[in-house]
């Protein structure tokens, strides 16, 4: 929360849940932190090839490349991690052993460790991401000032986050042991910050809370919650829900002012538009209780216009625009 | 049919434009006594939990003994239906409407105790003893990919096997893709049968059927596998592992076995799918990818739950109409003379019961002036509704124009969240509206 905190935040991991605006909100912020004149990494993990189809380029290969420069001159890379490769090198880094694929592959191993168990898949995804927040090139400074992970839904970012807590206490010993704690080392520093993306419904808020009760219990850093698509309030001077007022014995005064804005068929019209009011009422007034439990939380929350017209690459440089100001 | 009488009648609003989809008789679907199974799919967050609840609900109510099964419901609901313990097993759900004759039981699935379950049912006592204390099982028998998919059909035959009810509706795992229901648990049983399993398994089992089979993988790959893995993993944790398989040794050919069962009692005359949409791009290119799916495996899908869709009464007034409208009432207050433009318009100032027009006030300008104001506000929140219709209808035209035959259930979306039967019950109406 305090600045000198977050000034020194290296991993931005951006969670959520499923279809709030992970990948949009990630990207955004990549570009926010180049904007700011820091040399960025865009990371995606679940092999979906989001970030390459926000940015309307092609898929985005194995490797980090440039994908924007800021007119700060701050520049954002691009990586989408592959389980399957991450795999290879780390068994290549650790052992030596990149030549083993092809009997790995033909076994089932690498189907194994990289589609059904995504706790050892887990490991190769935070470990590759680690490794690009820690590299130095020729010993000097940072290879990047800040990587930003579009990272796992919430209902799995905890176990995500701590799966090589889990590992160095299955493998208590060796290589294994060590490049776990290494890892848990980043993520439980204050160079990270876990941010979840939330919308202003219940179920999205609610799991919002969850996650960061979750986040907390395990040692991890949360950073902030972004509330993204928030809608504009559409218009002023309507009594607030429950008031008895904007009830159905106002037709009449209702039906006469629409008369006077020239409309015609009134008296069918102030029915249904009275009832549209109460809804919108409705929605305002959950939509506050919702604002009211994210500021229970006791972290900094961050508010994203809905985009009328989707998230394309004008919408998502309007969005870096509005983060760029803030703290991260 | 014929619609030959109706010919010459005037055209009402509800009248089917050219390129629309057939309804979704909900009702009779639900009373077929030739339908034991309806499945719930869709992308993540669309509907899936609340459709399947509210149809259990519904056909309970109209007479039929029905079980839900529901996975990850959020908590209100949970408790609503009476679903207070995650214990595995169907429960009768309070307040229901029985004078039908019908019945209702929910549960909530809890996957670990269902894999737990297929352990002892599976091994004797010692053996399953031994999986089930195993670190490995423990800590990755719940998080594999899969695992939520492939228990749902477990427990979906085991219910089924019961025969105790009429209909059992099932609910499916939040995923991303619909299609994980169909897929993972064949991915997870050939993977638990497979060959890796057994190859691990070998040095612990040495000369078994399993073993054979690495040794034709040639000594040099032998070697070399369990080499690495005895490294990567440590020798610990590797003798959990192959503890752990030699323990599911008497299971193998099981779970792919169960799981290919399953998938034909999903392909049976008995079973209905519904796919669950809401109004948005993503997820309905995910239902059209299921119905796809469907169509190719020769399942049988009874429609789609357009659930959450934007309705309005007074639709033939359109968005730009009222905006222009709201725009003649603004106008007539803007110029007005001195004092009345001070008039707070703001929420909270405006707010109270004198906001709205006509409450208790006498007749007047000023009362005027706050109906005008009251009115604009209304056909703005109206043209914004009706925008988001037109969007609603643009995302819905593309997959009819996909799949113009699919049946189509539409909801309406509620102004509030769906946490209790009289919730369910509306949700059941308008399902079958
Ligand atoms: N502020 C916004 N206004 C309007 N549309 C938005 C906004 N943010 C995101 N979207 C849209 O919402 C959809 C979901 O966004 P996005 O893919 O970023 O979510 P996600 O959380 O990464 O989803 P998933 O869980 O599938 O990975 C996309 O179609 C995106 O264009
Ligand atoms: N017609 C509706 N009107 C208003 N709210 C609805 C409607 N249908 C569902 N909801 C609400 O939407 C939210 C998501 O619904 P639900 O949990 O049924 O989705 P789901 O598809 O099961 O999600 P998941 O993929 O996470 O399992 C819930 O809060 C529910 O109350
Ligand atoms: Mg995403
Ligand atoms: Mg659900």
């Amino acid at each position: 929360m305090s600045s000198s905190n977050s000034a020194r935040t290296r991993l931005h991991v951006v969670s959520g849940k499923g279809g709030t605006g992970k990948t949009t909100v990630a990207a955004a912020l990549a570009l926010a932190l180049a904007e700011q004149g820091r040399r960025t990494l865009l990371v995606e993990v679940e092999g979906r090839q989001g970030i390459a189809q926000l940015f309307e380029t092609e898929a985005l290969p194995y490797e980090e490349r440039r994908i924007a420069i800021g007119p700060g001159g701050g520049e954002v890379y691009a990586l989408a991690v592959d389980a399957e490769r991450a795999l290879l090198d780390y068994l290549q880094m650790f052992y030596k052993l990149g030549g083993a694929g092809r009997a790995l592959r033909r076994l089932g191993a690498v189907d194994f460790a990289t589609t059904i168990a995504p706790g050892l898949r887990d490991v190769l995804l935070t470990g590759k991401v680690c490794e690009a927040v820690r590299r130095r090139p020729d010993g000097g400074g940072w290879a990047y000032d800040a990587v930003v992970m579009d990272a796992p839904p919430t209902g799995r970012i905890t176990r995500f986050l701590g799966v090589n807590d889990e590992v160095a206490g299955l493998a208590r010993v060796g290589p294994i042991h060590h490049q776990a704690q290494a890892v848990m080392r980043v993520l439980k520093s204050a160079e990270t910050a876990v941010h979840l993306v939330t919308l202003l419904e219940e179920m999205p808020v609610q799991e919002t809370a969850d996650g960061v009760a979750e986040l907390r219990a395990a040692g991890l850093p949360v950073g902030s919650v972004v509330v993204n698509m928030v809608r504009p309030p559409v218009a002023d001077g309507l009594p607030p829900a429950g008031d008895p007022s904007g009830s159905d014995a106002d037709r009449p005064v209702l039906a006469a002012a629409l008369e006077r804005a020239g409309l015609r068929g009134t008296t069918a019209l102030a029915g249904p538009l009275l009832a549209e009011g109460r809804a919108y009422g409705r929605r305002l007034a959950l939509e506050a209780a919702q604002r009211a439990e994210l500021a229970g939380l006791g972290l900094p929350v961050r508010e994203l216009p809905l985009l009328p017209d989707g998230a394309d690459l004008a919408g998502l440089y309007r969005q870096a625009r509005r983060l760029r100001d803030l703290e991260w | 049919m014929t619609d030959v009488a109706s010919g010459g009648a005037e055209l009402s609003e509800d009248t089917p434009a050219a390129g629309e989809s057939p309804v979704l008789a909900v009702d009779p679907l639900l009373d077929d006594p030739g339908i034991g199974i309806v499945v719930c799919c869709g992308a993540g967050g669309v509907g899936k939990t609340t459709t399947a609840a509210a149809l259990g609900v519904r056909a309970a109510e109209r007479g039929r003994r029905v079980v839900v099964l529901t996975i990850d419901p959020a908590r209100r609901l949970a408790q609503s239906m009476g679903l207070t313990e995650l214990d595995n097993v169907p429960r009768p759900v309070p307040g229901i409407d029985r004078s039908a004759g019908g019945e209702l039981f929910a549960m909530m699935l809890d996957m670990k105790r269902t894999f737990d379950e297929i352990v002892e049912g599976h091994a004797d006592p010692a053996r399953a003893r031994a999986i089930l204390d195993n670190p490995f099982y423990q800590s990755l028998s719940a998080g594999f990919a899969g695992t939520q998919e492939y228990m749902a059909m477990e427990k979906l035959g085991q219910l089924a096997a019961r025969g105790e009810w009429d209909l059992i509706v099932v609910d499916t795992p939040p995923s991303r893709s619909a299609l994980d229901f169909l897929d993972a648990p064949q991915r997870l049983g050939s993977f638990l049968d497979g060959r890796f399993i057994r190859v691990l398994m070998a040095p612990a089992k040495a000369g078994g059927r399993a073993g054979r089979k690495v040794m034709s993988l040639g000594m040099a790959g032998l070697s070399l596998f369990t080499g690495t893995i005895g490294k990567i993993l440590g020798t610990a944790l590797l003798r959990d592992v192959q503890t752990f398989v030699a323990a599911m040794d008497t299971m193998f050919g099981g779970f792919r076995a169960r799981a290919d069962a399953t998938y034909r009692l999903l392909q049976a005359p008995g079973t209905a799918f519904l796919v669950v949409s809401a109004p948005e791009r993503d997820a309905l290119r995910e239902a059209a990818y299921f119905v796809e799916r469907l169509a190719a495996d020769r399942m049988p899908l009874a429609g789609m739950v357009l659930n959450r869709v934007h309705t309005s009464g007074a639709a033939r007034l359109s968005a730009e109409r009222a905006e222009a409208a709201a725009e003649v009432l603004d106008a007539r207050k803007n110029p007005a003379p001195d004092g009345m433009v001070d008039h707070p318009a703001g929420q909270d100032a405006g707010a109270g019961p004198g906001a709205g027009p006509g409450v208790g006030s006498g007749v007047g300008a000023g009362v005027e002036e706050d109906a005008d104001r009251f009115a604009s506000a209304l056909l703005r929140v109206h043209a914004e509704r009706m925008r988001q219709i037109t969007r609603e209808e643009r995302m819905r035209a593309r997959f009819t124009a996909l799949h113009p035959d699919v049946p189509v259930a539409e909801v309406a979306a509620l102004a509030e969240d769906v946490h209790d039967l009289a919730g369910l019950r509306a949700i059941g109406d308008l399902l079958a509206s």
